[in-house]
Order: structure tokens, then C-alpha cells, then sequence
């Protein structure tokens, strides 16, 4: 316990006023990330300390997922290939944390390109979970996690969800995990994974923080054609009233899901039901094709993103021998970890000429199903309420034994929203598990309301 | 369908990646159990395809030049330079 184990909303105060020697803050806080991060693998590259910073954030610690361009300092999404890459530039969400006066503390560790629900796919050392280093941090956010979980100090994490990797690894290390809706914050400067679901969001201790992160990096920004027309605001004034919330309860997701997991999902919900919101259960009939449909998008877009990497402009490369196909060959079988290459001729096979009807247009047709259901529910309903993965963070002797699959099958909680590009939050509500919460595009300040009221109730 | 291992090597040869016989004969066995379990996408209902899980707009811009990053900047992140250019292998 330090002296800094103080709240983000305390730090503002005492950073704001001088209460706080910002350097010895400083210091400490990369001290102690330095410190956690050898023991448990949770950064990539650590920040030297910082100077005293403006407002709004007054310095505040801010890591940052290692698939999102920060100027000058390495960004390599936990692959091999982008070893050494230095950015030239910021993404628009690292600008903006600056510009608020945040300190961009490191980058934070990561499956390989996001390919992965337990951050074992990383190139640089597997991150372990603070409260037992046996588990998994959860992926393929695992560092970003790990991080906010394991040092006692005010600090909030940029992490990326493309299928679920904010939720996932805010629920096994039981932090929030925010993931808004597609578009509300610029990509600009990330490293993609699949671009009609990459979504960079915010892992922090409480909903407060992952409201105040949202408020810094989203709105709209030119530099991302896909960013959404929408102004910035303050997400931070959350409405702390539960009656008259209407919750659905899809009966889908509590199939498979851990007898533990239920049990504490469904006090939660009573919970929510004894403090004045209603619950009802309702099914949400495509979920069972969004796991095929997310996989099949997912890898197809993965596939052409990654064809870019070729040991040229920047990252690995190797000596120039042979010609244009025998070079990018050599870099690139061996700057691909397993899951990357396995992710890339899954993907590149759904796009074949022959195939790519029966699987990748497929994908996208039951994905508009998929939206419409959600959109269906959400009509009727303020919020859905679920477990947010169906079991407890496992341990690595676990993960080993799961074949690529089985593996896969973790995420079938997490892509079918993820499909639709609603915003949703995980809340912890029991050890290693999350309460996820969705609500409708652009409902960021209601969902964040119901999950602030949650937690205070908790 | 079934995937063979003809296949495997096919695809990874247009994906720029070599492939050992042993991994191989893994991805093979992988993407077979994966598409045999994605075959419930088969019955699945469809609609017009979602290529965004939210309806965007072209969006245009006046074809004015902006500031970008210099020729160091650009060339910084590489060894194979030469003159201010990216140096590759030969195309042919």
C-alpha cells in the first residue's frame, strides 16, 4: 500500500491544488509499474517519469495498449514484426490524453495483434494475473488490465476491443472495461486488427474513470473516415438512479456459462431488480451464428491489414536477398506468431474466389440479423444485462489444453455485440467475474449511469 | 467441404507465409474442426450484408494538402534506405 492508493477523482483534486509533489509521484508510480511489471509481464515499454501536467488530467497516469501509435515510444501489438517500431506520430487518442494533460505511462502487453482471449499469444512474455499468477490476465487487453488491477495508484488504461478484449480482461482481473460504440473514438494511429470492429475504449478501477477516459478520447476526428459525427462531451455526470430501468436478460448467454458465473450474474441482476429497475428474459435468436460470423469477418479483414507487414518501411526485416515475394516470405514467416499465421489463412481462405459467398459474404449478411435483433431488444429495453465471459479467469495449465476452438468458443458472450458496435461495460461482481451491460449506438451516458448505480449498490 | 493440406500450402503460399510440414498438417486439422463448427452459419438468416455495424456515410474532403510526416520521419523506421527512398528487393 502506498501513499499514493488514493481515488482518480482525489488525485485531480490534490494535483490540481499542489497537494501532491507530482515528481515524487511520478516517480513512484513508474517505480512501482516497473517493479509489478517484471514479476507479472504487464508492460511492453515504460515511460521515464513525467513533469507536472495541466488540466484536466493534472498528469494523471495513462498506459496505453501496445497496438496504439504513441510518438517516440515503441508500439509493436505484442508482435515480433513490429519489434523496434518507433511511431512517428501519436494516434488521435494518445493526442488527446496529452492534450488533457495525461501522462502516457508505457505501453501495455497484449496478444499479438489482439489474436487472442488470454493474452498467451504475445510475443513478449505472457501477462499474469495480480491476484493469482496462475490465471490469466484475460486477453487480448491483458497488460492494460493487469496493470490497473495490481498498483494501488490513480491511473486509467486506453485499451482496443475488436471481439471482446477490453471486456474479457476487465472482468478476470475485476476492473471496469468500457468499450464504446464503433466510431465514437477515433482510430486514427491503431494498429488494425479487423476495421469495422476495432473499437479503442478504457479499462479503469471504477465506471467514473472509464467516464472520465471516454470524455478525453472520444468524438470526432477527421483523421478516421469511419469516426462518427458526433462532439465531444463530458460522460462523467452520471445519473445515479435505478427506477424504471428496464433490463433484458437474454437466455441464450447463460448457456454453457460456469454454474458460478450464473449464480453471481443473476444476484447482480436481482440487485439491480431490488433498487427499483425491472428485469425481463428475452431471447436473442442469432447468437448462436455470431461466434462463425465474428470469426469469419474478423480473420477476413485481419488477413488483408496484415499483408502490409513486410520487413520494408518499418518493424523486423532481414537482409534484401531474392526477389519482392521471396523477401516478404522470409520477414514475415518469421515475424508471425502461430495464432497470427493460423488467423491469416483462415481469413485469406474466406475470401477466396469460391469461397467468399459461402463464408465471408455470409458473415456480413448474418451479421445485419444480428444488429437488428440487438437493436430489437434495445428498443424495448434500456439495457442488456449478462455474464460477460462464461467462466472465471482460468488458469494457464487450463488454457494449454484448449485446441484453437475451444479457445475461440470463450468469446461467444463477447462478439455478438461486438458484431453490432453497441457500446457495453464490464462491471466485476464477483472474484474474476464480470457483469456486462449493453446498451443501444450512442448510449454511452445511460449505460454509464446504470454501471455507476451498479457498482455503488454492489 | 474439407480442407486438405493442398489447401493449407495453396493459401499460405498467396498469404506470403512458409509453412513447415508440421505446421501444416496442425492448420489443417485446426481449420477443419473450426469451419466444420462454423457450418451453422449455413442456416443462418440473412439480410443485405452489414460491412459496418453502423450505416457511414463517403466522406470527402477538399483536395488541399495538409501537413505530413517529413522524409526523415518517413525513413526512420528502416535500414533499407538509400537517398532519401525506401530500398526493396527486386520485383523481377
Amino acid at each position: 500500500m502506498t501513499k499514493y492508493n488514493i481515488s482518480v477523482r482525489e488525485f485531480l483534486h490534490k494535483s490540481k491544488s499542489g497537494e501532491i509533489d507530482y515528481d515524487d509521484f511520478s516517480e513512484a508510480y513508474i517505480k512501482e509499474l516497473s517493479a509489478v511489471s517484471k514479476k507479472l509481464h504487464l508492460m511492453q515499454t515504460i515511460a521515464k517519469k513525467s513533469q507536472a501536467q495541466e488540466p484536466i488530467l493534472y498528469g494523471l497516469p495513462v498506459t496505453v495498449k501496445d497496438n496504439i501509435c504513441t510518438k517516440g515510444m515503441q508500439s509493436s501489438a505484442g508482435s515480433k514484426i513490429l519489434d523496434g517500431y518507433i511511431p512517428p506520430f501519436d494516434a488521435t487518442s494518445v493526442a488527446r490524453v496529452r492534450e488533457a494533460g495525461g501522462f502516457i505511462a508505457g505501453k501495455t502487453n497484449q496478444d499479438e495483434f489482439g489474436f487472442g482471449t488470454f493474452s498467451t499469444n504475445s510475443a513478449y512474455g505472457i501477462p499474469k494475473n495480480p491476484f493469482d499468477p496462475e490465471r490469466s490476465c484475460g486477453g487480448s487487453s491483458g497488460g492494460a488490465a493487469g496493470v490497473i488491477a495490481a498498483l494501488q495508484f490513480p491511473q486509467i488504461a486506453l485499451a482496443e476491443s475488436t471481439g471482446g478484449s477490453i471486456s474479457c480482461p476487465a472482468a478476470f482481473c475485476n476492473v471496469v472495461g468500457l468499450t464504446p460504440t464503433y466510431g465514437l473514438v477515433s482510430r486514427y494511429g491503431l494498429i488494425d486488427y479487423a476495421n469495422s470492429l476495432d473499437k479503442i475504449g478504457v479499462i479503469a478501477k471504477d465506471v467514473h474513470d472509464a467516464a472520465l477516459g471516454l470524455s478525453v478520447v472520444a468524438g470526432h476526428d477527421d483523421k478516421d473516415s469511419t469516426s462518427l459525427d458526433v462532439q465531444r462531451k463530458d460522460y462523467t455526470r452520471l445519473e445515479m438512479d435505478m427506477k424504471g430501468v428496464r433490463i433484458a436478460v437474454p437466455k441464450e448467454y447463460f448457456h454453457g456459462v460456469d454454474s458460478g458465473v450464473e449464480k453471481n450474474v443473476w444476484a447482480a441482476i436481482k440487485k439491480l431488480e431490488s433498487n427499483g429497475a425491472t428485469y425481463q428474459e428475452v431471447s436473442l435468436p442469432t447468437t448462436k451464428y455470431a461466434l462463425a460470423a465474428y470469426y469469419i469477418v474478423a480473420t477476413s479483414e485481419a488477413s488483408t491489414n496484415l499483408s502490409k507487414f513486410c520487413g520494408l518501411r518499418y518493424g523486423a526485416s532481414d537482409k534484401i536477398e531474392g526477389n519482392f515475394n521471396d523477401y516478404f516470405t522470409k520477414v514475415r514467416t518469421a515475424g508471425f506468431g502461430e495464432e497470427a499465421k493460423r488467423r491469416i489463412i483462415l481469413g485469406t481462405f474466406a475470401r477466396m474466389s469460391g469461397y467468399r459467398e459461402q463464408y465471408y459474404m455470409k458473415a456480413m449478411r448474418v451479421r445485419t440479423q444480428i444488429i437488428n435483433d440487438f437493436k430489437k431488444t434495445l428498443k424495448a429495453f434500456d439495457v442488456i444485462a449478462a455474464p460477460t465471459m462464461p467462466v472465471t479467469a482460468p488458469k494457464f495449465t487450463e488454457i494449454e489444453k484448449l485446441t484453437p476452438l475451444q479457445n475461440y468458443q470463450m468469446d461467444v458472450l463477447t462478439v455478438p455485440v461486438n458484431l453490432a458496435g453497441m457500446p457495453h461495460i464490464s462491471v466485476p461482481c464477483a472474484d474474476f467475474t464480470g457483469l456486462h451491460l449493453i446498451g443501444d449506438h450512442l448510449e454511452e451516458q445511460r449505460l454509464l449511469s446504470i454501471a455507476g448505480c451498479y457498482e455503488m449498490i454492489r | 467441404m474439407k480442407i486438405t493440406e493442398e489447401t493449407v500450402e495453396r493459401v499460405a503460399k498467396l498469404a506470403r507465409i512458409e509453412l513447415s510440414a508440421r505446421e501444416v498438417k496442425k492448420f489443417e486439422k485446426d481449420l477443419n474442426d473450426i469451419l466444420t463448427a462454423f457450418k451453422t452459419l449455413d442456416e443462418a438468416p440473412t439480410a443485405e450484408p452489414s460491412f459496418q455495424p453502423i450505416k457511414l456515410g463517403n466522406v470527402m474532403r477538399d483536395d488541399e494538402p495538409e501537413q505530413c510526416l517529413t522524409n526523415e520521419e518517413a525513413l526512420r523506421n528502416t535500414k533499407h534506405k538509400e537517398k532519401g527512398f525506401f530500398k526493396g528487393p527486386k520485383a523481377v
